[in-house]
């Protein structure tokens, strides 16, 4: 099979930030969608078999820089991000 | 139009007031919160991170939701971030209005929501090791109270 050319991998940018950065090691990467993945939630799920800090319940995810529930569409060239729930003020 | 600063370096409270009143003869009162960095016996420092470009997102949506909430003239949020000391001022928030009532409640809704709903973190550098601040469910049930 040919490789596809960059621009056309159905990717996401995912972050991470404060402990959910630091107990999965990375603070961001380029997640391939597997084909038939629509929603936030089930891209956690994906993730969270390499990031088991993605299945607690309290972090939570935003969809290019807005909060989002897991029933959030998702797609390519989306910007991702999980994290523990904010303590700022 | 909100003010809204995420920065490093402290804030001027007296700037920031003047600011959010200049030439605007219609304001009748400023109401102001400053959040500092509690001194706790094994405190070194603070470290707050956030998210870059969400944040001033939040920040704003959550001015623009005090600002058709109350009859405001300005609102402004400024928020540190990096490592701060005890006694260092973290958190600026003002709210001007005509009247105090106005003032003082969008004051205090704008401090519970920026502190649910705007993506900061703070890890505290303690004698015996770093941690992460848990959020206090305190701060949950204020944030909700304003439905």
């Amino acid at each position: 099979m040919r490789a596809s050319a960059p621009a056309m991998l159905a990717t996401v940018r995912v972050l991470y930030f404060a402990a959910a950065r630091e107990k999965i090691g990375l603070a961001e990467e380029e997640i391939e969608l597997p084909a038939g993945l629509r929603t936030l939630g089930a891209l956690r799920s994906h993730l969270a078999v390499r990031h088991p800090v993605l299945g607690e319940p309290a972090v939570r995810g935003a969809v290019n820089q807005e909060f989002a529930g897991p029933d959030t569409v998702i797609s390519a060239g989306d910007e991702i991000a999980f994290f523990p729930p904010t303590t700022g003020g | 139009m909100p003010t809204v600063s995420v920065q490093i370096e402290n804030f001027d409270i007296g700037a920031a007031l003047a600011a959010i009143t200049a030439g605007r003869p219609r304001v009748g009162g400023v109401g102001s919160f400053v959040g500092l960095v509690r001194q706790e016996p094994s405190l070194i420092s603070l470290t707050i991170e956030h998210y870059p470009g969400m944040t001033e997102r939040s920040l704003h949506r959550i001015a623009d939701t005090a600002m058709t909430r109350w009859d405001l003239i300005d609102v402004t949020l400024i928020h540190r971030v990096g490592t701060l000391l005890p006694g260092d001022p973290i958190v600026l928030v003002l709210a001007a209005a005509t009247h105090r009532g106005e003032a003082l409640a969008a004051t205090e809704f704008l401090i519970d929501w920026l502190k649910t709903d705007a993506p900061f973190w703070k890890m505290e550098h303690l004698s015996c090791g770093d941690h992460w601040v848990e959020p206090r469910q305190t701060d949950e049930t204020a944030k909700n109270r304003w439905g």
